[in-house]
């Protein structure tokens, strides 16, 4: 009897000290091969740049073997309230910050653009195969639902031997929030009073017509699979995967098919505030593709930790110099010159 | 014994504290606390889920009340939320999977367990589980590469020129859309109805079959007559799980259901349900408004699957009064 009446209580020892050992054995075990990182960066916000950034921590972590920067890809919206909430040394988000959300900041938080990406017209139409020009009203159009059949005038005037069909369109967009939706929008509403005054810009807006797929894969799928389809995916997404996609009017009326050369040329022609804050859509600027975007780090102006902020003003110098070239094999355009001069000199507002 | 008189002896304690003392001693009180405190854990993160999303949500219950569950635009730019086409998404999407789920499901359920050899019975459950272990975005990939293709160019032109006078099978044909998830979340959810009816039916007394035989009864009169009711409460209990899950099924819906939130007679059109509405929009979500809004959405349908699992329980008590061979 005294046996068996001892059973439950070893097994409550032993269910805790396996509890103990789950908490605490971890970190004692794998923490001893390798001496833990001197500097240790958090980082989290958009998924859109997530490729470069990733490539990049590790390439510096190659360059700075005591320094590790993790990154989490948690999406634009969590980056600015983990950022807002002081639990990441820096933040990135897709679309620059608004000013109530600069308002709530304890710290003044900066703006630091990393790289440019792009945003395309793809479209899948039977028995056209020719590259499609895309004028703002008629983007504008399609996605307000005003536009309803491929051979509209305002697309057979800008495509004279593309030979439309009469069929419906069928639109496609992002159904999860996104920065690509963001810049895609951001357009629309420079473009098209009405599509300002009735659905505005944002990561995710409600939509006049269309089916929503998830992600740029979940866009793509449908406007492959769906006969007479357009839809918006961002450039890297539309290269790596063969997909064809049109050319886009811009401000000066030139129709401008979307290269990392044209991206650039879009940020170099728009003039850059202070605070780095700028939409650069619909740039102004001959050869500007017109549907870009700059995406952001945000760090906070002042970082207590000496070896921390050492840490993070070295990054910054090295990704806007030595970094930069790692962004066109990535299919990111790369900062113009005139951008990285000043943010260069921003960096020293970090105190 | 002995070690008990010592404590009696040794130190005199209320009586309580030593009843406590003694049971602690020969393990029924530990084993008592032990399993009481797991069972009450379901009952808190259960409690604390509730509160959690009551609190996280009063920006919104404040802005919107009770407008919320029946305003029908869903704005994030401008601010303006309703549930009412994601809670219209949620339940038509479940109903056609349940519909087409169930018949299937206890079909194949009562030949698995009654009729087929029982190598084969075996060897297609454990098939069947296994299935109920692919995850679903598995399944999304499977609807987007196969099942959307047949629906645009097979199946939905078929229902629209032999159905097409219903409003139910009018309208564009996407492919996409109420019907392509209602499909897909039937055949998730088969495993489910399938694996623990086969187990339920199995589980019937071989008396009552004999009994039904001896009386004269066919083999499929004592199946349909006997087997069956005798199980059915958990017949039943396999799809309100069924259902739970379609409820909240998140990724394979999002992916063919068209994420377009409106509310149509027709099921080729696209729809939206609340699961995949928080999963889409939730990482990008800056304004405390529209996140209090999503985490209302999530306060819905936590309400939503209540209220369905208490109308089916209803169901069960309403069936069971009626006087079957259930004992």
């Amino acid at each position: 009897m005294k046996k068996l009446s001892a059973f439950p209580l070893v097994l409550t020892l032993v269910v805790a000290g396996m509890a103990v050992a789950l908490i605490w054995g971890p970190e004692k075990q794998w923490a001893a091969p390798s001496p833990p990182p001197a500097s240790l960066i958090n980082g989290a916000g958009a998924t859109f740049p997530y490729p470069i950034y990733s490539k990049w921590f590790d390439e510096y972590h190659k360059l700075h073997p005591d320094i590790q920067i993790n990154y989490q890809s948690i999406g634009s919206g969590g980056g600015i309230r983990q950022i807002l909430a002081g639990t990441v040394d820096f933040g990135a988000t897709d679309g620059p910050m608004s000013d109530e959300q600069l308002g709530q900041a304890k710290i003044k938080i900066l703006h630091f653009p990393t790289v440019l990406g792009a945003v395309v017209p793809t479209y899948n139409i039977s028995g056209v195969s020719a590259e499609l020009k895309f004028t703002p009203e008629a983007l504008a159009g399609i996605y307000l639902g005003k536009i309803t059949k491929w051979n509209d005038a305002e697309l057979t005037r800008a495509n004279p031997g593309a030979n439309l069909p009469g069929d419906d369109i069928v639109v496609v967009h992002r159904s999860d929030g996104s920065g690509t939706t963001y810049v895609w929008v951001d357009y629309l509403s420079k473009v098209s009073e009405e599509w300002k005054a009735k659905v505005g810009k944002g990561t995710s807006v409600n939509w006049p017509v269309g089916l929503g797929g998830k992600g740029n894969e979940g866009v793509a799928g449908l406007v492959k699979q769906t006969p007479n389809s357009i839809g918006y995916v961002e450039l890297i997404y539309a290269i790596q995967n063969k997909m064809p996609y049109g050319q886009a009017r811009n401000s000066s009326g030139n129709f401008i098919k979307a290269e990392l050369a044209s991206v650039t040329a879009a940020a170099a022609a728009q003039e850059m505030p202070d605070d780095f804050r700028v939409s650069i859509t619909n740039a102004p600027g001959k050869n500007a593709y017109p549907i870009a975007s700059f995406t952001w780090l945000l760090v906070p102006s002042t970082i207590q930790d000496g070896a921390k902020r050492k840490v993070i003003t070295d990054f910054l110098h090295w990704m806007l110099n030595d970094g930069q070239k790692f962004a066109e094999p990535l299919a990111y355009a790369r900062l113009p010159k005139e951008v990285v001069t000043k943010e260069m000199k921003a960096i020293s507002e970090i105190k | 014994m002995a070690s008990t008189a010592v404590v009696v002896e040794g130190a005199p304690r209320p009586g309580r504290a030593r009843a406590f003392l003694l049971r602690l001693r020969s393990g029924d009180e530990v084993a008592h606390l032990i399993t009481l405190v797991f069972a009450s854990a379901i009952f808190l993160i259960t409690v604390l889920l509730v509160f959690e999303l009551y609190r996280n949500s009063a920006l919104a219950r404040e802005k919107f009340g009770w407008k919320f569950l029946v305003t029908r635009t869903w704005d994030p730019v401008f601010e303006d939320f309703g549930a009412l086409p994601f809670i219209f998404g949620t339940v038509v999407t479940s109903a056609v999977g349940l519909l087409i789920a169930v018949p299937l499901g206890v079909g194949a359920a009562i030949f698995l367990a009654e009729m087929a050899p029982a190598r084969i019975s075996d060897a297609l459950a454990f098939l069947i589980e296994l299935l109920a272990a692919v995850p679903s975005v598995i399944y999304g990939l499977l609807a987007i590469f196969t099942l959307v293709p047949l629906l645009r160019t097979v199946v939905q032109p078929f229902l629209k020129k032999t159905l097409g006078f219903l409003p139910l099978f009018q309208g564009p044909n996407y492919g996409v859309g109420l019907l392509a998830a209602g499909i897909i979340l039937a055949i998730m959810i088969v495993p489910f109805i399938v694996s623990i009816s086969r187990e339920v039916l199995m589980a019937v007394p071989v008396e009552q079959r004999e009994a039904a035989l001896a009386l004269g009864a066919t083999r499929w009169e004592s199946i349909w007559k006997v087997v069956v009711p005798y199980a059915r409460a958990g017949i039943l209990g396999s799809i309100f799980l069924a259902m739970a899950r379609a409820l909240g099924e998140t990724m394979a819906v999002t992916m063919v259901i068209g994420n377009d939130p409106k509310i149509t007679s027709s099921l080729f059109a696209p729809g939206y349900s609340i699961a995949a509405v928080i999963a889409n929009e939730f990482t990008e979500a800056t304004s405390d408004l529209y996140i209090h809004a999503l985490i209302e959405l999530g306060l819905v349908l936590f309400i939503l699957t209540i209220i369905l699992n208490g109308l089916a329980r209803l169901l069960i008590l309403a069936t069971q009064r009626k006087g079957t061979a259930h004992p």
